[in-house]
């Protein structure tokens, strides 16, 4: 199956903190493709369902997050997790 | 007198997290025990430690249905997923199967990712190492079958540190809370403050023992144990009228005229973001003072420009074009920072402090006036400067704001000038207020009050030393006057103007802007619908 891959400048305040990666997360556990999340575009690379792995990139503001996914749904995956980090993750906090 | 009362207070330093004035007992709260149980099997331990996850995640859940705020909700959401993620706890079912016993495996697994928070540069990555250290003591209490330690209402606690869910967990009402380590920017800061629970942080425990009268002064970052009855009953009587502040505050919204019809403004004086989350901006005239060193106290790395950014620019936006006025960094005196104050300042309140801090760290001060510049496009933003004495400090510092104004133009970044205003509070200041090419004033009555009568507001057997005297009432009257005649504006954003008993001798004075404490709101804004002009 064909692996995409995505990226999106996070602009976020204080970064892939607490409530960024809950949502973050979540969203990502919403589809069935493996999801993979890394701060360059060769990895290394985390599980961007696991708040654990995704939190431990400790993602300042202004750096560039990079997707990778793989599954039936993958293009919708990195869809969604762009729009949510492009959007600030529809959190003014 | 018994033993206790004998004793003498005991007076320990710490700072303040959130403010406010808590009396009673000083309860101590012990670390969580690890000890290890014998003689399980590993299927056993196995599952002893999915029932504790399990029963900790269920905690969890019913605390945060609990919850009416977004903030409390937040930290705990993050506490449900970092829990509902099995990476969490896999390296510990991984040492299980070797051998270990339940809880020090848990402890093998999760102190690495405490420590590795504990390291990171970024306080806000930083902070989050107590919420994992929370974590992980619900799981170690429910395996050694203990229950949550409860906390009496109306104590005053003292800990190493408190996980966010205790605090949210724990009935504040009365309360206080200490710590040793944390942060102003940790959650459990946040929570104290956006609450009203006071809070102060970086206190030596050592010499704090359990069941020990106290009282916490956390307006001042102050903890005194054993304290004599006269300092007990002088903060008895500010913590009452705190409250009276607040409970009125509740009944008194929208705008204030006179008993004669003069309409009067009334603003608040804020410290962050966190405190706009209760008010109603329909209810007050604007952001009279926002006071910016918390955004710079308690933490390693001061913040950056688009840090500060972000947060003048919500201030902004929440005021929905009323003004608000942003305080450039007012550090020193009884504001250190660290890294950027001078420690063992012999005089502090004489010293490098204010403007004359900012002008001697133009780099800080530069990041700190672009950010200004650039939220200024967002809406009604003035700027401030404290503690100017000669009108020189003002010019500097205009001079400064243009050129910060001229590069981010340069750079094509959005910018405006925002009206250049100063504090009034150094006598020197308001008695020579002419000279300065100021957009307008805002007159800081606790430092002019200090100042004018050589007494320390710290000091408590100067307190009737440091009151607004007439020598004091002459220079706001001079400042204001001033003003009015020049076209200006002139506010008064320190504690004076809360005060609603010298409501009246203030608007005697001329004052039509006045900026208090959120809480204060109510008790002033009556106070000036009963005045009917000068007695």
């Amino acid at each position: 199956m064909n692996q995409h891959q995505a990226s999106v400048l996070m602009r976020h305040e204080v970064g892939l903190h607490a409530r960024p990666s809950v949502k973050l997360t979540k969203l990502a556990k919403a589809f069935e493709s493996r999801i993979d999340l890394g701060l360059s575009p060769d990895g290394p690379w985390v599980d961007a369902k696991s708040i654990v792995k995704v939190m431990a990139t400790k993602a300042p503001k202004d750096s560039t997050i990079y997707f990778r996914a793989e599954g039936s749904d993958a293009q919708a995956a990195l869809e969604a997790l762009v729009t949510l980090v492009d959007g600030d993750f529809q959190d003014g906090r | 007198m018994d033993d206790r009362a004998r004793r003498a207070a005991h007076r320990i330093q710490g700072r303040s997290a959130a403010p406010g004035i808590a009396l009673g007992a000083l309860v101590l709260l012990s670390p969580v025990k690890h000890q290890a149980r014998q003689d399980r099997s590993t299927g056993e331990e196995h599952q002893a430690l999915v029932d504790a996850l399990a029963a900790s995640q269920q905690d969890l859940i019913v605390l945060a249905g609990e919850m009416k705020d977004p903030d409390a909700e937040a930290i705990l959401a993050f506490q449900i997923a970092m829990l509902e993620d099995e990476n969490l706890a896999a390296p510990a079912f991984a040492r299980i199967e070797t051998g270990e016993v339940a809880n020090r495996a848990w402890h093998a697994a999760i102190d690495p990712e405490i420590a590795s928070y504990e390291e990171a540069s970024d306080p806000y990555f930083r902070a989050r190492a107590s919420d994992l250290r929370d974590l992980r003591d619900r799981v170690l209490r429910h395996l050694a079958g203990e229950a949550d330690q409860t906390i009496p209402p109306g104590v005053i606690v003292a800990a190493e540190d408190m996980p966010p869910s205790m605090f949210l967990a724990t009935d504040w009402r009365d309360g206080g809370l200490v710590l040793r380590r944390g942060s102003p920017s940790s959650h459990v800061a946040i929570l104290a403050r956006s609450r009203g629970v006071p809070m102060i942080v970086g206190v030596e425990l050592d010499p704090v023992e359990n069941g020990r009268d106290a009282v916490l002064d956390a307006d001042a970052g102050l903890l005194i144990v054993d304290p004599d009855p006269d300092i007990r009953a002088a903060y008895g009587q500010r913590r009452a009228e705190q409250a009276e502040l607040r409970q009125a505050a509740v009944s008194f919204v929208g705008p204030v005229l006179t008993a004669v019809g003069e309409a009067v403004q009334v603003m608040i004086n804020v410290t962050g973001l966190a405190e706009l989350g209760d008010i109603d901006p329909a209810g007050v005239d604007g952001i009279g003072l926002m006071r910016t060193e918390f955004l710079f106290q308690g933490r390693e790395k001061l913040p950056t420009e688009e840090e500060q950014y972000q947060i003048y620019r919500r201030m902004v936006e929440w005021a929905a074009g009323k003004p608000v006025t942003i305080r450039t960094l007012d550090a020193g005196g009884d504001k250190p920072v660290a890294g950027l104050t001078q420690p063992g300042d012999l005089n502090p309140f004489l010293g490098v402090r204010g403007v004359r801090l900012s002008l001697r760290h133009r780099e800080v001060f530069r990041e700190q006036l672009r950010a200004l510049l650039r939220a200024a496009v967002a809406g009604n933003l003035k700027v401030m400067i404290p503690m100017v004495t000669v009108p020189g400090e003002l010019d500097g510092c205009r001079a400064l704001l243009e050129q910060a104004l001229e590069e981010l133009r340069s750079e094509g970044v959005d910018a405006r000038m925002p009206p250049l205003g100063m504090m009034v509070e150094v006598p020197a200041a308001a008695l020579t207020i002419e000279d300065f090419a100021a957009d307008f004033f805002s007159i800081g009555s606790n430092d002019l009050i200090q100042y004018v009568m050589a007494a320390s507001r710290d000091e408590p057997q100067l307190a009737d030393l440091a009151r607004p005297s007439r020598a004091v009432f002459d220079l706001i009257g001079r400042v204001v006057g001033f003003a009015d005649r020049s076209g200006r504006e002139a506010s008064l954003c320190g504690d004076l103007a809360g005060e609603p008993a010298q409501v009246a001798a203030l608007l005697d004075r001329g004052l039509r802007i006045f900026s208090v404490a959120p809480g204060a709101l109510g008790p002033v804004k009556a106070a000036i619908a009963r005045y009917r002009g000068p007695s």
